[in-house]
């Protein structure tokens, strides 16, 4: 199963390392990800982990993510990669 | 990344545009809970209640979670209760109603809908019942809803139900004057009433349905009114093309949840409801997508026009998108639940004529209406008729959930709270029609009902 992981916010530095060592720690693997800066300010990422063989609950993985973007002030959302196929494939 | 757009336009339409899933409701017969002592029956409902729906909240919000989609509503629908209520010999069936309401309170869901009754050619003792209990079923619970249906294109219209029911919602407004008659808003009269519609006042699990199925009720009104914003000046067959864009993906994410916690209860999947469901939030209004089409105010001429081509292009849309649709499907125009209608009744742009015009093409009916308090039973009675006539002649369903809101007069307001929103009392024609409603007897189906 794999995970979408959106990151929109203001750009700081060390928002990668902040987000990938929370992947890291709970043995999800990043598969896909695409990151852009607009105008300099804004940070998106689209991210794609496979969480097959995360070591905590799915609902653990949101949190951390959640207590992350709180902390940073960014918006991170973690959302399975199905509702995406279901929406945009017939 | 091939899907990067689709990925930000879903999180645009989560977090800005209220994409949400408005209902999953859990239908339960309980016709095995029919029992001729009224106590040992309510027992059974209870039992079954607890037992079957158990794990409905708890699973919806799992999947809330996993797929970041808002599940607003969790209900339950269930049997018609006059059935139930005929067994038992009892006059009143309030002792359904509350367990019920128990049942619902329990498990944490918002609704109950099924304190039902459906009489379009005639009443069973156990129908008349029913129909006599709801004031006081309604004023003494909190998550029950009612419905009667009293006509169909098959059958005709019920008339002296149409009668009664003008007493019985006048009543059931009396009964709860102290939270602005707030029972009315529970409370809905059908003709052509569906066995498999989600969405309250009227979801019950009809006899045709299995032991429990799963329907889901989609929304997002606010996604389809963005979509349109960008589409200034372009022909109307291209909006309606955007709409059907919107609601195919807008469906899809109702197939997939509604299927994934079908699968996780072990019910059937029943059917989605393509339905756009109005809140009172602002961006999230029927309203404003009519005037996105170019009305200076919901209500204006071009209104049916416009909603007609709504409810259509949702419809056609949706079709694909789903395994089975059924209930509803099209626009819901509650005036008191749409940010853009309120303002428009408010502003005396929206009236009760013009909404009965409006529903001869979309999903519902004369909805979330508030009117004077003093206006006559007959008065209500006599709408009554006229939308059980639309939807009898069309082949559609329609509806009157309307409240006479006690000691309110027009240009008061009715405050409901939450979902049901605010109301602005409505100006309601008054020309006498109690000699017509006071003959009784009934409708004689339309010639097109004899297909056979």
């Amino acid at each position: 199963m794999k995970a979408i992981i959106t990151v929109l916010g203001r750009d700081k530095p060390g928002i990668i390392f902040h987000v990938s060592e929370i992947l890291y720690k709970v043995n999800a693997n990043i598969v896909d990800l695409d990151q852009t800066v607009l105008e300099d300010k804004f940070f998106s990422m689209i991210l794609v982990a496979d969480i097959d063989e995360i070591n905590c609950d799915y609902n653990d993985l949101k949190d951390k993510m959640d207590q992350l973007g709180k902390k940073i002030n960014l918006q991170i959302k973690v959302q399975q990669e199905d509702i995406f196929n279901a929406m945009y494939s017939v | 990344m091939a899907y990067n757009n689709n990925i930000l336009e879903t999180i645009d339409m989560i977090e800005k545009e209220n994409l949400d899933i408005r209902t999953l409701t859990l239908g339960i017969s309980l016709l095995d809970c029919i029992d001729s002592n009224i106590d040992r029956s309510c027992d059974k409902v209870y039992n079954k209640l607890t037992t079957v729906a158990k794990n409905l909240v708890p699973e919806a919000d799992r999947i809330e979670t996993e797929f970041g989609i808002p599940i607003v509503n969790k209900r339950l629908a269930v049997t018609p209760i006059s059935i139930l209520g005929s067994a038992t010999g009892e006059k009143n069936y309030l002792k359904f109603a509350k367990v019920l309401d128990k049942a619902a309170e329990d498990l944490n869901v918002d609704f109950v809908g099924g304190f039902s009754a459906i009489v379009p050619k005639g009443f069973s003792p156990g129908d008349l019942n029913l129909i006599n209990s709801i004031p006081e079923s309604l004023a003494n619970t909190n998550r029950v809803m009612s419905s009667i249906n009293l006509g169909t294109t098959k059958a005709g219209i019920n008339m002296d139900a149409v009668r009664l029911m003008g007493d019985i919602i006048k009543k059931t407004a009396y009964l709860t004057k102290d939270n602005d008659s707030i029972g009315c808003t529970k409370l809905v009269v059908f003709c052509n009433a569906v066995d498999d519609n989600p969405f309250m006042a009227g979801a019950f699990q009809g006899i045709t349905q299995p032991d429990t199925t799963l329907s889901v009720g989609v929304s997002g009104p606010g996604v389809v009114q963005e979509a349109l914003k960008k589409m200034q000046g372009e022909p109307i067959q291209d909006l309606a093309e955007e709409i059907k864009r919107i609601a195919f993906k807008i469906t899809r994410a109702g197939q997939l949840i509604g299927t994934r916690v079908a699968n996780r209860l072990n019910v059937n999947f029943g059917i989605i409801d393509l339905s756009l469901a109005p809140t009172p939030d602002i961006g999230d209004s029927v309203g404003r997508i009519l005037e996105e089409f170019g009305l200076e105010h919901t209500g204006g001429p071009g209104t049916t026009a416009c909603l007609a081509i709504l409810n259509d292009a949702v419809k056609k849309g949706g079709l694909m998108a789903a395994k089975s649709v059924g209930g509803l499907s099209g626009a819901f125009i509650p005036v008191s639940e749409d940010e853009g209608m309120i303002e428009a009744a408010s502003l005396g742009h929206l009236t009760i004529d013009k909404l009965e015009a409006m529903t001869a093409v979309c999903s519902v009916g004369i909805d979330m209406v508030a009117i004077p308090g003093d206006t006559e039973a007959s008065i209500i009675s006599g709408l009554i008729a006229d939308e059980a006539a639309i939807g009898m002649v069309n082949s559609k369903t329609t509806a009157v959930r309307i409240i006479p809101v006690y000691g309110k007069h027009e240009g008061d307001y009715a405050e409901f709270g939450g979902l049901l929103g605010r109301a602005p009392i409505m100006r309601i024609n008054n020309s006498d029609c109690k000699m017509f409603i006071n003959r009784g007897g009934f409708i004689p189906a339309p010639v097109h009902s004899f297909k056979n």
